[in-house]
Order: structure tokens, then C-alpha cells, then sequence
């Protein structure tokens, strides 16, 4: 199937109908084989001991973080360049998808850095950024929420998405650029990873697993946005057909 | 059972929080879903259809 086919509402509906179950056992059996690794066999950090557990969903979830809005930035040019009729369904599905797993990383990352470093929050640049992000997030879905013609909510949304995507750089490289209490890369650099392969496989695995719970919840979430954009041309349908309609 | 050590409280909140977190989002996709999928059949079954499924279009 060409992927331009997918562009028609009704044939994804079909495929990913199809896709959904498989998602789910790729998710799951993913998924589980990472966590046992990563809270059975992976052992303690030298130096943060079992607190180093938590980095096997913080990590993963602060990817998809970014990967979330990195996938909305690209459906935004789908809506503002190409006019693909799902870009602005993808982008309006995975904002709650990705507003979640950015909340996770908040969440996670504060737990880990009470015991870490002594304190819950530091408005240093990588966390204040990715909560930048979070806000983003809420807002997008507020937009979405506030206009109720879908296609110029879209609009509105997609220029307002590729405006923030200046964002995902500077969290990238804000451990870089300034001085952070957050420690800089140590999965993806320059001369490799830092963090030894016994805890190294198990958090990869443990990404890949989040990565299709991420793209399976955002494929689920994208068929509810298609029914919910049937329903309102319906609706208009049923109201310009209404008897004394138009007169 | 796993030693988590003496920030065991800290691990397992991290893992409570996020399983709810992750729990709350699947709960709220898939009640969307089949609020939207039960609006579309009372619509459906008050006769309204879509231009091109009244022209014999195929729905789904």
C-alpha cells in the first residue's frame, strides 16, 4: 500500500485497525522483557546504587517527550505545506499522548533527583525546559479545544507547534549551552556511551518497548480524532438537511 | 524480593506514579473511543449518512 493511500481517513481506519493488535503484543512483550531486565538482572550504579532503576522509564519517557513534539512539528508542515488530511489529526492525537509521557519524565526525574542531588526541582536549563515542553503540551490541547472548526484549529495549532519547536534544541543541547545541575549525554555523544552495557541493553529495550506504547496509544488516540471528525460532518449533514434548513 | 535499598521509597513512587500516569491516559483513550463510536451509531441509526455513503460509498 502507497503511503499516500493512508491519506484517506477510511483506509487507516481499516489498517490500523488491523496494525492495533499487533501494536499491543509488540508493546507488551517488549516492554516486559525490559522491565525484567532493568528491575531483575540490571545491577546497582556504583555510585546512585538501585536509584539508577528509575532511569529505565525517566530516559525513555523524556525521549519520547521530545519525540512526541518532534512528531507533531512534522505533521504541522503535513497541514500547513502538503494539506494531508491526517497530519492535523496525528499532531492533535499525540499532544495528550505526549503531554503524559513529558509529565512521567517530570515526575520521575524529580523522584530521582530528591535522593540524587537533594532537591526535588532546580530551575536549571534542561529541567525548565521540559517543562517548557510540558506547558506547550497543555496549551496546544487547550487551542485545539478552544476553535471549534477543526481545519483552522489545525491551522492555528500547526504554526503554533512549528514556533515552539525552536523548544527541542535547546533542550537537547541546554546541558551543553549552559551549566546544569543535569548531567549532559551519556546514552547518544561522541565517542559513545557512557553508561555500561549491563545497563545500557536493559535501557534500550526498555525504549523501544515505551516507543510502541507511545506510537500504539497515538494510533488509538488518532482513530478517536477521525470518529470525532465524522461526527461533526454528520451532524452537519443532519443540520443542513433539517427540514426549514437554508430557508 | 528485590533489595531496592534505602531510597526504596522513591523507586517504587516512580514506578506507582508512572503505571498510573501511563493507566490514566489508556483509561481516557479508550473511553473517547467508545464515546465516539456510540455517537456515531445514534447518528447512524437516525438515518443521517455521509454525502458519499448516501451516493453508495462504502462506510466504516
Amino acid at each position: 500500500m502507497a503511503l499516500l493511500d493512508l491519506a484517506n481517513p477510511t483506509r487507516f481506519m481499516t489498517l490500523s485497525g488491523r496494525l492495533l493488535p499487533w501494536f499491543w503484543a509488540v508493546t507488551a512483550a517488549v516492554l516486559g522483557v525490559g522491565l525484567y531486565l532493568a528491575l531483575f538482572v540490571a545491577p546497582p550504579d556504583y555510585q546512585q546504587g538501585e536509584t539508577v532503576k528509575i532511569m529505565f522509564i525517566h530516559v525513555p519517557a523524556a525521549w519520547l517527550a521530545m519525540f512526541g513534539y518532534g512528531l507533531m512539528a512534522v505533521s504541522a508542515l503535513g497541514t500547513l505545506v502538503w494539506r494531508h488530511p491526517l497530519a492535523d489529526v496525528a499532531a492533535k492525537a499525540t499532544a495528550p499522548v505526549g503531554a503524559a509521557f513529558t509529565l512521567v519524565a517530570l515526575v520521575t526525574g524529580s523522584l530521582w533527583g530528591k535522593p540524587m542531588w537533594g532537591t526535588w526541582w532546580e530551575w536549571d536549563a534542561r529541567l525548565t525546559s521540559v517543562l517548557v515542553l510540558f506547558l506547550m503540551y497543555l496549551g496546544l490541547i487547550a487551542l485545539w479545544n478552544a476553535i471549534e472548526d477543526p481545519n483552522k484549529a489545525g491551522r492555528v495549532a500547526a504554526v503554533l507547534i512549528l514556533v515552539g519547536s525552536v523548544n527541542l534544541p535547546i533542550i537537547k543541547f541546554s546541558v551543553d549551552w549552559w551549566n546544569t545541575l543535569h548531567q549532559g549525554a551519556s546514552v547518544f555523544r561522541m565517542g559513545g556511551s557512557t553508561i555500561d552495557a549491563s545497563l545500557l541493553y536493559p535501557l534500550l529495550i526498555c525504549a523501544v518497548g515505551a516507543t510502541f506504547l507511545f506510537l500504539t496509544l497515538s494510533l488509538m488516540a488518532m482513530r478517536n480524532e477521525i470518529l470525532r471528525r465524522r461526527i461533526r460532518a454528520l451532524q452537519l449533514v443532519a443540520v443542513a438537511s433539517a427540514p426549514g434548513a437554508g430557508a | 524480593m528485590i533489595d531496592l535499598g534505602t531510597h526504596a521509597g522513591f523507586i517504587l513512587a516512580a514506578y506507582g506514579l508512572t503505571v498510573l500516569i501511563v493507566l490514566g491516559l489508556v483509561a481516557w483513550i479508550l473511553l473517547d473511543g467508545r464515546a465516539q463510536r456510540r455517537r456515531l451509531r445514534d447518528l447512524e441509526a437516525r438515518g443521517v449518512r455521509r454525502r458519499s455513503a448516501a451516493r453508495g460509498g462504502r462506510s466504516r
